[in-house]
């Protein structure tokens, strides 16, 4: 005889751990999300400091200023986040400054044609570097210096060390221009505006399955290879991705800076630093993509913040050097918090349902987006 | 039987050490020096009151030699007895080059190729050797030996990366009897038969701290753009115009750009939402455009500035019409050590201290640069002096580097 | 027979076997290249030419070695050159009597900066470029705000360790060849050694089997610095000054990693060894030398350098390397020879 079979009535699982207060804290509580007040307290001290940058305009130039290193930092992260390293950004970037420099020249019917030109031969590094970092097993950072050496030596060669001349204005708006007449901000530059539709996009990538796929050819290889992932097709489109986005920067800083062989020199190691910075963890498996941004913009702040309170300066490097250590290892350590299971550290029993299941202990955060 | 070999061995060893053993003859004491530059202590100032005196004077002193052939000008002194030099024949030069990192070297790196060409046209030069450092003072000591030891160089002609660290190569190809040229930076020796250079790095501060404060008032604010600290003839500009900043209360406060645009731009920027800048004084004027150019997107009134004989600088200058100077680091010197070689080879004597004429580019003589330079890239100096070498200006125009 | 089929196997073509193998070529097409040029790349100057290239970097290299096989990097390397040059150069003051205090007190200097990364490293849980490359940086700004050019000076005997020749061979590369092998029988010979290849391979396995973690990270760490001291020493006696830039001239922080990489080490650590690094160095002596005397564009050079390294990394990084030396096989030439010579 089959006794109905009882079931035993059980809690709603909540969806989430807890209200909307508790996790926004939790949040800010990752190094992801410090980051962000480290930028916003970067933000306050430079106006107090100075009330000049208090002005929404000066800030919002400010953003438009930094938008290219954010993009390169959101294209670095990529490579991080899949635990590899992109040494070539800088001579991409300058490359394509100097691509731009000496093919477009005052001629306006050739933007269109040259700036496609610029977004493949971007790709195509990248896919240079993917290829050689997967397919020929050379570790990401050889492949990348080998991509940069001979980059900025091609470069410098065919041009002779120094480019013709600016090209034509009209391109240049891009990096120098924006929407005019804005109320409160006055102009809202163009950088900005890439940028945010770069943010938006990253962030929407990073939720697809390709951005999964990302981390977990990160945090563990093996796993993701056995599951099935591309892994060469999936790091390959991370190094596609940040030499794209090293092209973008590069169109815009044409625009800023102008047309010069030193134009986004230390590139590279400003967007490892921003992206750093910004939470991620090197050799891959944890961050967030626009924490990576935000580094970028924490790390100018804090420049501007030196430039403000008259830091001498020669000891900017020093600032610099002493900021990415903290902060990377407060982000080490943070990381690491909740992640063994010992029973109260940060840990959250649900209550048991079943008396043999192990309840795996959950951390605030888990390197998710 | 073993220990036997074992002792016969090392006492072979020990021979062919001991008559192998040489030492390098360079390892001498460094020479006494006048200069404050090399002796201990790290906060050494660069400012040396006799230099800037004597440059001072130099600015308005009298040059022997045509005007229209300003890179074999130069300032009556000692002379070089160069008797002993004279040969018969086509010549080798060895030439060992701090770099062509930056767009002033590279201007005058085809500049010198071209006036190699005509040069061995004549016959005077047979081939010219040259050994590029790439910025090393380590590397540039070993491509300075490696002339000495394997190249047959019967002239050398340096162009020193640092000027302490090479005193000792420059002894060392003085030692060999073979003329040796030193040009644009120096050493701290005068072994060499000749040392070309323009006036200095003091007469560049003087002139361009002077129009600055000219066009100034006292209490105004000058934003300094310098490239690199360290490298004396960039240091020396800075100290000499700071000298004159302080005299006439002028505030300047200097930053260390590495010549990005990227990074001056933001410089200029953040100093112009600080408060106001009146006026721009660069050691070098790489990237000049970026500074101008960031006034005009802050909306402000353009500065007075003092740039370089950059070809973007004068374009630039002109397109904006504001105040400014083009102080010259004379680009045409990188033609006056081989030809300075063509007379040594005959025997005539040459000036010890070979000192070219330094004169800025005013707004009155600009536009006849600019036009004679027309066509030319932006990395192109105007006072390059190439006007009548083969090739002009094709060569300079496309800028290939040989 | 056998032993040939193995060889064509590549059983007993180890990594580091390749790497001299390509050196071998690197000589060979240098030695053509140059006599195509009319000159002798075996005559006296040319060889002492190459092997002072090799002392300068071979010192940095070897110091790489240890830290990249613990799994770590260091890129501090250039400022740590500058700063011993500096500092034993301002001590020395061109006294003689100095000299010796001079060098110890910058040799500390050195490997207080090694402990400072080797702690970040270990106890902080930082990365090693992340570390290192703040440690660097903290550097460059001090260098940069107190000394503005050239300064102090070396009396003429320490220079004569930067001039000195025996033969072709310079004493500087002697020093190097010397320290190379006692890093050799610090990896081979002592248990910081295995421990260092244990903590590489796998650093969790290595502090479950109860080695204490941190010892060997920061030992490699403080031994790459004081080896970067010797170089910068070096540098102070073939300038006769110390110099704030020397380091950063050389470019010695990511040629010495590439040059580690050459020769076969595992960046991520637990393989490798120190003489394929060496071979490696060499390698980029000779190119350098051959482009040099090939009159070669600079900025070609660069290209040149950039491929190379590429192409000969993927050479042979798609295979396996030895993991440790053999301890129960037969003991390689190496082993033997220092057996005998005990």
């Amino acid at each position: 005889m089959s006794a109905p079979v009882e079931t035993r009535p059980h809690r709603e699982i909540p969806a989430h751990q807890g209200g909307l207060g508790y996790r926004f804290a939790a949040a800010v509580a990752t190094p992801g999300g410090a980051v962000f007040l480290l930028a916003i307290g970067l933000l306050v001290a430079t106006m107090v400091a100075n009330e000049n940058f208090a002005d929404p305009g000066v800030v919002v130039r400010f953003l438009g200023r930094t938008a290219p290193i954010a993009i390169a930092a959101m294209g670095q992260y990529f490579v991080i986040v899949s635990g590899e390293f992109d040494l070539s950004m800088a001579a991409v970037v300058t490359t394509q400054v100097v691509m731009a420099g000496n093919l477009i020249g005052q001629d306006e019917g050739r933007i269109v044609p040259v700036t496609c030109l610029m977004l493949l031969v971007g790709a195509g590094i990248g896919l240079v570097n993917g290829l050689a970092t997967t397919i020929l097993r050379v570790p990401s950072f050889i492949v990348t210096l080998g991509t940069m050496l001979a980059l900025a030596g091609l470069v410098r060669y065919l041009t002779g060390g120094a480019a013709t001349g600016n090209p034509v204005d009209s391109f240049r708006e891009i990096g120098r221009g924006g929407i005019e007449d804005v109320p409160v901000v006055e102009v809202l530059p163009y950088p900005l505006l890439i940028f945010l539709a770069l943010a938006v996009y990253a962030q929407w990538l990073m939720r697809r399955p390709f951005g999964r796929s990302l981390i977990a050819a990160g945090d563990n290889p093996n796993a993701a290879t056995l599951s099935g992932t591309p892994l060469w097709w999936v790091k390959t489109r991370a190094f596609i991705l940040s030499s794209l986005s090293a092209t973008i920067a590069g169109i815009i800083l044409v625009g800023y800076a102008g047309v010069h062989p030193k134009v986004g020199e230390g590139y590279e190691f400003a967007a490892i630093t921003a992206v750093v910075l910004g939470g991620v963890l090197l050799g891959g498996g944890r961050g967030w993509v626009l924490s990576a941004a935000c580094g970028a913009f924490a790390l100018e702040l804090l420049f501007t913040l030196l430039t403000v309170l008259d830091v001498e300066s020669t000891w900017r490097d020093t600032v610099q050097g002493l900021i990415i250590i903290a902060a990377v290892a407060v982000a080490g350590r943070a990381w690491t918090v909740g992640r063994k299971p010992r029973g109260g550290r940060g840990a959250r029993r649900t209550e048991p349902l079943g008396s043999t299941t192990n309840q795996p202990t959950q951390g605030p955060i888990t390197g998710d987006n | 039987m073993r220990r036997f070999r074992g002792a016969l061995a090392s006492a072979a060893a020990l021979l062919v050490v001991a008559t192998a053993c040489s030492t390098d003859d360079s390892v001498d004491d460094p020479p006494a020096s006048g200069d404050n530059q090399s002796e201990a202590g790290s906060d050494t100032d660069w400012f040396v009151q006799e230099d800037f005196d004597r440059q001072d004077e130099q600015r308005s002193a009298t040059f022997e030699g045509d005007p229209s052939k300003p890179y074999l000008q130069y300032i009556d002194g000692e002379m070089t007895d160069t008797s002993k030099f004279k040969v018969n024949g086509p010549q080798k030069v060895c030439f060992a080059n701090a770099s062509i990192s930056n767009p002033w070297r590279q201007t005058g790196w085809i500049t010198m190729n071209q006036q190699l060409k005509v040069l061995q046209d004549k016959g005077v030069i047979s081939e010219m050797e040259t050994r590029d450092a790439q910025d090393d003072d380590n590397t540039q000591l070993s491509d300075i030996d490696y002339f000495i030891k394997e190249a047959n160089c019967d002239a050398f002609v340096i162009s020193p990366n640092s000027t302490a660290a090479m005193t000792p190569a420059v002894e060392d190809a003085c030692k060999t009897g073979k003329p040796v040229v030193v040009f644009d930076r120096g050493v701290e020796t005068d072994c060499a038969t000749t040392f070309i250079h323009p006036i200095g790095g003091y007469a560049w501060g003087i002139d361009t701290a002077n129009f600055l404060v000219d066009h100034l008032e006292e209490g105004d604010h000058v934003v300094a753009l310098r490239i690199l600290p360290g490298v004396d003839v960039l240091e020396t500009r800075w100290a000499a115009a700071k000298k004159i900043f302080d005299e006439n209360g002028i505030d300047a406060t200097d930053y260390f750009t590495g010549a990005d645009p990227t990074k001056i731009k933001e410089i200029i920027t953040d100093e112009l939402t600080k408060g106001e800048v009146d006026g721009v004084w660069m050691d070098a004027g790489d990237g000049a455009v970026a500074a101008i150019e960031a006034f005009e997107d802050q909306g402000v009134d353009y500065p007075v500035i003092t740039g370089e004989d950059e070809m973007s600088f004068l374009r630039k200058w002109k397109e904006t019409g504001l105040t400014g100077l083009a102080p010259v680091y004379s680009n045409f010197q990188w033609r006056t050590p081989l030809l300075a070689l063509e007379k040594i080879f005959k025997g005539e004597p040459v000036p010890k201290e070979w000192v070219l004429p330094q004169v800025p580019i005013t707004e009155d003589e600009r536009d006849e640069f600019l036009e004679a330079n027309e066509g030319m890239p932006d990395g192109h100096y105007a006072k390059f002096g190439g006007e009548d070498l083969p090739g002009y200006p094709e060569v300079w125009q496309e800028r290939r580097i040989p | 027979m056998s032993r040939l089929t193995s060889a064509l196997q590549g059983r007993t073509l180890t990594s580091t076997g390749i790497v001299y193998l390509v050196l071998l070529l690197a000589v060979v097409a240098g030695a053509i290249l140059t006599g195509l040029e009319g000159r002798n790349f075996f005559s006296q100057g040319n060889i002492s030419s190459i092997l002072t290239g090799t002392s300068i970097l071979g010192f940095i290299a070897i110091g790489q070695t240890l830290v990249i096989l613990v799994g770590s990097l260091d890129l501090s390397v250039p400022y740590v050159v500058s700063l011993v040059s500096v500092l034993a150069a301002d001590r020395m003051a061109g006294e003689t009597s100095h000299v010796p205090q001079a060098v110890l007190v910058a040799l500390l200097v050195a490997a207080l900066v090694g402990l400072a990364n080797g702690v970040i490293v270990a106890w902080l849980g930082v990365h090693g470029f992340v570390a290192s490359l703040g440690v660097g940086l903290v550097i460059s700004g001090y260098l940069a705000t107190n000394y503005q050019g050239n300064t102090g000076s070396a009396p003429r005997d320490f220079r004569l360790i930067g001039a000195n020749q025996i033969g072709p061979v310079p004493v500087s590369t002697l020093i190097m060849l010397g320290c190379a092998v006692a890093a050799i029988l610090l990896l081979r010979r002592t248990r910081v050694g295995h421990h260092m290849y244990a903590v590489g391979g796998n650093r969790e396995v290595a502090r479950l089997s109860g080695i204490r973690t941190s010892v060997p990270v920061i030992t490699a760490h403080v031994l790459c610095s004081v080896l970067a001291g010797f170089a910068g020493l070096l540098l102070l006696a073939r300038l006769s000054v110390g110099s704030p830039t020397i380091g950063q001239q050389g470019g010695y922080d990511l040629m010495s990693i590439a040059a580690v990489v050459l020769g076969g080490t595992l960046l991520a650590g637990g393989k490798g060894n120190v003489t394929g690094t060496l071979a490696g160095v060499a390698i980029f002596a000779v190119m350098d030398n051959v482009m040099g005397v090939m009159e070669v564009n600079p900025f070609l050079k660069d290209v040149v350098r950039g491929v190379v390294i590429v192409a000969a990394v993927a050479l042979y990084a798609r295979r396996e390397i030895d993991r440790r030396p053999a301890r129960f096989e037969r003991p390689s030439t190496l082993d033997a020879a220092l057996q005998e010579a005990r």
